[in-house]
């Protein structure tokens, strides 16, 4: 490594500074900094209504930040979210999932994986023309999106279904299909909105087991947003809570699980927190 | 005469040759309508702008002494598709891109009066007279005699009937196969998605104008060589039609908006033929009413699923 790589490796991926947004009169996100440093998985936690979805919506230019920096480092680059348009997001390596599964499910498994390969591929396409006429160059980056996408599909355990329509898929795969697509538009930081919603506990185990491996081997930084704290607390590194769209605690896992604040917003009383979490308090 | 073989065939050719127009007019409903959820009702005038371009580039191949026909089709062709895909993509940008974000009822108001202004911007600019073109391509060859009853099927006829088929042909396979293709399919299916994906979502809809115009202007230079007259006001009619085609064919549909366009064209030829031709717009206007009361989705539409 040089200097420059330690340098960097030391910054944080993504630096949220004084985020707000306003609806109206209503603040959904008042105030609210943290960081996530690379290749870390940091979760978002708080009750419903908290706001995590709307920091989401913030980094990937669905809502423009009433105040606030949202700045992405990427290979020495810093790209400020706040002022791109949601495409560019994408580009500048940001990949968000939603809570409700939205796959292009009139497209095949595989399909809606080279779709969020598009970007190489038009530009080796001539923008469609050299495309159709079948040149050299562009069959073969459309060959290694194939490649890309089997190697995802396989990951997945979804590689006998990839023609299959990703609406006919059972949830669990649609589930894994939509972070596999988020992977193919090979991002610097992953967004994922209750990704283990409506997970039975051994697909759960799976997702934690696909979260860990994209960490370790792809080098992505993950932003979670998890209501199942069993996997919360398993595979995050660090977290940062929310309630009412103030930022009451951020820390490793075992430094949340004992923040009495936490459990005030999560349980309402102290004592009851201490009793239904068996001595967490 | 009326009761023969050949007196049908000769009317199916004529309808096959109408609903090469309606088809490739057709499309570019469907695709504006299948990206965006509008119906483009100035895509008409798209095509009567073709069919005018066609005719200036013609008459100055003229002047310029060009009289080769394969050499003067092709460069027309060439011009038609290109200055005819700058006003469909100038549409979107001035005219509907300013209300993404607004009800449906602006945009398709909005289409209307673009229209409005489109037509009046032809006439002006080209005078409210019948624009006649002398026959480019004749001749033909018979393929089946009755008595003195005679079917032709002209050079002309082979012509539009070969390039539809291959412009529907390179069209299947830009959506089915190409990057671009998928890129439509995906902002069809959700807008948002496909621009957290990194889908440029503001140029695959310009494109898929683009697209849509470019279809309409061969539809134009086709109406213009078949019926050799054109006026500022033939957008409205053919594409009120090439509508109902695709409505028939199920909106949103690209096959759908090819059959339903061939379907229409048979039907009002044949209609002609063997009725009255004064009533041939009711017959094809009828079709629209009886699709839209008892198989709304069309032919080959799919039911609207509801989006969670």
């Amino acid at each position: 490594m040089t200097a420059a790589d330690i340098l960097e490796s030391a910054r944080p991926l993504l630096d949220v500074e004084h985020l707000t947004m306003r609806f109206g009169g209503l603040v959904a996100i008042d105030d609210v900094s943290f960081a996530a440093a690379p290749k870390d998985i940091t979760a978002i936690i708080g009750p419903n209504g908290a706001g995590k979805t709307t920091v989401f919506n913030c980094l990937t230019g669905f809502y423009r930040p009433s105040v606030g920096r949202l700045t992405l480092r990427r290979n020495g680059q810093e790209h400020l979210l706040e002022r791109m348009e949601g495409h560019d997001i994408a580009q500048a390596g940001v990949a968000r999932t939603f809570q409700n599964i939205r796959l292009f499910s009139q497209m095949s498994a595989l399909e809606n994986l080279i779709v969020a390969q598009h970007n190489k591929l038009m530009r080796a396409s001539g923008y469609t023309a050299f495309g159709l006429m079948g040149m050299q160059a562009y069959s073969e980056v459309e060959a290694q999106a194939v490649e890309l996408a089997r190697y995802w599909l396989e990951r997945i355990e979804l590689v006998d279904r990839a023609d299959d329509d990703a609406g006919n898929l059972a949830y669990g795969q649609q589930r894994r299909l939509e972070i596999a697509r988020a992977m193919c538009t090979e991002p610097a930081l992953l967004c994922l909105d209750e990704p283990a919603a409506g997970l039975n506990p051994r697909e759960s185990v799976e997702l934690e087991e696909l979260l860990l491996f994209i960490r370790e081997q792809h080098g992505v930084g993950i932003l979670l947003i998890e209501h199942d704290m069993s996997v919360v607390m398993e595979i995050s590194d660090h977290i940062v809570v929310l309630d009412y769209g103030q930022k009451i605690a951020e820390g490793t896992p075992q430094e949340i699980r004992d923040d009495p604040a936490v459990i005030r917003a999560y349980l309402g009383e102290e004592g009851s927190a201490g009793a239904e979490r068996g001595g967490g308090a | 005469m009326l009761g023969t073989f050949e007196y049908f065939v000769d009317q199916a050719i004529n309808g096959v040759t109408l609903g090469a127009i309606y088809g490739l007019v057709a499309i570019g409903y469907t695709l504006v309508y299948g990206i965006i959820g509008m119906i483009n009702f100035a895509h008409g005038e798209i095509f009567m702008i073709g069919a005018f371009v066609s005719i200036i580039a013609f008459l100055t191949l003229g002047l310029l002494g060009l009289t080769w026909v394969p050499l003067a089709l092709l460069l027309v062709l060439i011009a038609t598709m290109m200055l005819t895909a700058v006003y469909g993509w100038t549409l979107e940008r001035v005219a509907y891109r300013p209300l993404r974000r607004s009800p449906r009822l602006a945009a398709l108001i909005t289409a209307i009066g673009m229209s409005i202004f489109l037509q009046n911007y032809v006439q002006l600019l080209q005078g409210a007279r019948n624009k006649p073109l002398q026959q480019v391509i004749s001749g033909g060859f018979e393929i089946m005699r009755e008595g003195d009853y005679v079917v032709t099927l002209s050079y002309l006829q082979i012509f539009i009937l070969l390039l539809t088929i291959v412009l529907m042909v390179v069209f299947t396979l830009v959506i089915g196969r190409t990057s671009l293709g998928r890129q439509q399919r995906s902002c069809e299916q959700d807008r948002d998605m496909a621009a957290l994906l990194g889908v440029n979502v503001d140029r695959t809809i310009s494109l898929t104008f683009v697209m849509g115009a470019v279809l309409a202007s061969v539809a134009g230079l086709i109406f213009l060589l078949n019926y050799g007259v054109i006026d500022f006001y033939i957008g409205f009619l053919a594409g009120i039609k090439a509508f109902t085609a695709a409505v028939l064919g199920g909106i949103g549909s690209v096959p759908g908006a090819m059959l339903g366009g061939l379907l229409i064209g048979l039907i009002e030829a044949l209609w002609s033929g063997y009725f009255t031709v004064e009533y041939k717009d009711v017959a094809a206007f009828s079709i629209l009413i009886l699709v839209l009361i008892f198989r709304p989705t069309g032919l080959l539409g799919t039911p609207d699923i509801e989006k969670v």
